[in-house]
């Protein structure tokens, strides 16, 4: 996994409430086998104006040009400002992937759908929470100022903004760790091995119906 | 001496704990692992560059789902029927992985193939009092069991394929109490969309979602399932539901139950999986059941409901300036406006499916509906996808399919179909459709179709008007 410890990137807005998974990766690019290539097709249905397809170069495809990610101003943004409930609806990975594809390495909002928010952090996207009204602030900032920047240090859980104000942010210790170092959690887990072995022997004595069903 | 009460959720919880982490994660135990097509390439892709091996294959159960193909005669072909090369080589690819993993599959034909959420419940794989985890949002159905279930994502899938456990951090304990009476007509579906409207797609965030009440003692199982399902559009993980005799009686017999003496002591411990009298619940929502009327979701979010004698809402009336603009892009979408009478919605299609509706009592009530009546000449097509190959074979058994066929409906091949619209199943764009399924947002069913959740009674009935009618007076 991409760790993450310290970002400054230009802020995009995705200014509406409750934006789901459907929208932000539309199911037909979820065929694919792969991890990767997904940023092309990121909001796909807002960003172009015809049905995009998987497999299909996005070269030449009609663009949405008042989608805000479209405009000059938001070429190469890192960090995407939105509202409550960011990520709702589907447990789709594909997701994140497609944010981190695109060039995202944040996103603020003051909430998030909780499989999102935890699929987020598996994929080196950092998800902050802010309270609604510094993100309003953060959104009357970003609208009036061209090339609108963020730094964001996940080691000290702050977000700084052009002026020098400094927010706080919380992350719960074990995504911190991880993220900060890049780690693979399956790596961590099995370090732990012998209690999840000690586990299952106290299970098959307890529930032994819960092995081997498929051979009733 | 002190009394620790506990809800259902924390004696599942603490029953599955492996490992009290320093750093305030828990390692818990997952029991049942549901894969299917789209959400596991990259997991074993992963296991295999990491030299990995799945931890307990025989906790693992697959199926394609969401890519195969629903018509008779595409589906006769097996995985070659599927004409999209893009969702073939997906299907192959779960094919391929639990092939060489040894991982139990029910294949694109087999008879016990469907939807995740429907086989597991139905073939006895799920359990109550297990863990149940799926690389698929809806496996909060399991919870109807009085299991622990939810969805993860594919990173996570990996980590439970690779250790047989997750990194999890508690939720906070949730009560929805629904209570009274249901009126004649009323579904769990209208029970699940009133508790949606009331409680918003973030009510539930952070929360586990017990479902109690009077009401739903005395709901199906089945019913119980399309409750749970419909947890995560309330924006909880995971739903549950206490177990008693009714769930009892269910799991009993199934293929992957067990049975003889590990029945009895199986049971006694399921007997113990109910929420404490006294235990105590971060949030309660009451509701009372008498007043629910049947519900149509009019907008692209699952809480842009309204009863079917409502109209509309107007943007104006909403003081929040975030949500006006929703309801607002909403109207522009769905191409309605403020006031409009939703009995007045004109159909182009219907779709009778998905794992919130697709099992055998589903199937019944839409059936009961359209017996002896016939599709209106506007409603374009009206498919009706059963959830498994299980539930197709029992309709059948019953006449069901002849019945639909009969009122000019389509009988297809079990799949999650029209749902996602991941395979060819799909809505033209502009297209009104009445559905049982789960999601409403913009282009879930088709590029720019217009979705309206409802039951499957009120589905069969819009089908047969055109429009939307009130299935009480049907
Ligand atoms: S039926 Fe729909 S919601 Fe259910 S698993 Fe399939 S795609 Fe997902």
């Amino acid at each position: 996994m991409k760790s993450f410890t310290t970002h400054t990137g230009i802020v995009a807005p995705m200014d509406r409430a409750n934006v789901d998974t459907d929208m932000i990766i539309p199911k037909q690019f979820l065929k694919s086998i792969k991890r990767s290539g997904f940023g092309k097709n990121c909001f796909d249905e807002l960003r172009y104006l015809d049905e995009g397809q998987p497999d299909q170069s996005c070269e030449g495809r009609p663009l949405n040009t008042e989608f805000p990610l479209n405009f000059p101003r938001y070429q190469g943004a890192s960090v995407l400002l939105t509202r409550e409930n960011f990520g709702c609806g589907s447990s789709r990975e594909h997701a994140p992937w497609a944010l981190g594809d695109y060039g995202f390495r944040a996103i603020i909002a003051p909430s998030y759908a909780d499989i999102f928010y935890n699929n987020s952090f598996k994929s080196g996207l950092l998800p902050i929470i802010l309270d609604g009204s510094t993100v309003d602030q953060m959104f009357t900032e970003m609208y009036e100022t061209e090339g609108y920047e963020l730094t964001i240090s996940l080691k000290n859980q702050q977000v700084v903004t052009p002026s020098g104000q400094t927010f706080a942010f919380e992350t719960d210790e074990f995504r911190r760790h991880c993220l900060l170092n890049g780690l693979d959690d399956i790596g961590l887990t099995l370090q732990d091995a012998d209690a999840i072995h000690a586990y299952e022997v106290k299970l098959k004595d307890q529930s032994p119906w819960l092995f081997d069903a498929f051979k009733r | 001496m002190t009394m620790t009460t506990k809800t259902l959720y924390d004696k599942l919880w603490d029953a599955h704990i492996v490992k009290q982490r320093d750093d305030g994660s828990t390692l818990i135990y997952i029991d049942r692992h549901i894969i299917h097509e789209v959400t596991s390439p990259q997991a074993f892709e992963g296991l295999r560059l990491a030299g990995r091996q799945p931890w307990r294959i025989d906790s693992i159960l697959a199926t394609p789902d969401h890519n195969v193909p629903t018509t008779p005669k595409d589906r006769a072909s097996g995985v070659e029927g599927i004409e999209d090369m893009v969702s073939k080589i997906q299907v192959k690819t779960l094919d391929e992985n639990c092939d060489s993993f040894g991982i139990t599959e029910f294949k694109i034909n087999d008879r016990r193939q469907g939807i995740v959420h429907v086989i597991g419940p139905e073939s006895g794989a799920c359990l109550p009092g297990m863990t149940v985890v799926c690389g698929d949002s809806h496996t909060a159905t399991n919870g109807a069991l009085g299991a622990l279930a939810h969805g993860i994502g594919t990173s996570e899938v990996e980590h439970v394929l690779a250790t047989q456990c997750l990194v999890a951090k508690k939720m906070k304990n949730m009560l929805i109490k629904v209570d009274g009476k249901l009126g004649k007509g009323l579904t769990p579906k209208d029970v699940v969309l009133a508790i949606i409207a009331k409680i918003g797609t973030a009510g539930g965030t952070g929360y586990a979602i017990e479902f109690g009440g009077q009401v739903l003692r005395n709901m199906s199982m089945e019913g119980r399932m399309t409750v749970c399902n419909m947890a995560i559009e309330a924006g909880a993980r995971a739903g549950m539901v206490a177990v008693d005799q009714t769930t009892i009686d269910y799991v009993k017999g199934r293929d992957f139950a067990p049975k003889g003496e590990q029945w009895d002591t199986a049971v006694a411990s399921w007997r113990r999986l109910v929420s404490d009298e006294n235990a105590v619940f971060d949030k309660v929502v009451e509701i009372d059941g008498s007043v629910i009327k049947p519900q149509v979701s009019w907008g692209t979010s699952p809480e842009m409901v309204v009863d079917i004698d409502g109209v509309i809402p107007d943007p104006v009336q909403e003081k929040d300036t975030v949500k006006k603009a929703g309801i607002e892009r909403a109207l522009e979408y769905m191409g309605l406006s403020a006031g409009q009478k939703i009995t007045d919605i004109q159909l182009d299609r219907v779709f009778i499916g998905s794992c919130t509706n697709s099992r055998i009592e589903d199937m019944r009530a839409a059936a009961s509906v359209v017996k002896g009546r016939q599709k209106a000449a506007n409603v374009e097509e009206a498919i009706v996808v059963p959830g498994s190959g299980v539930v197709k074979a029992q309709a059948e058994a019953e006449g069901l399919d002849r019945i639909f066929i009969e009122a000019g409906l389509e009988w297809r091949e079990p799949g999650c179909s029209m749902c996602l619209a991941m395979n060819a199943d799909k809505l033209g764009a502009g297209e009104h459709c009445a559905s049982t399924s789960n999601r409403n947002f913009e282009g879930r069913q088709g590029y720019g179709g217009r979705t309206h959740l409802v039951s499957p009674e009120m589905a069969a009935a819009a089908a047969i008007a055109g429009h939307f009618v009130d299935v009480r007076e049907f």
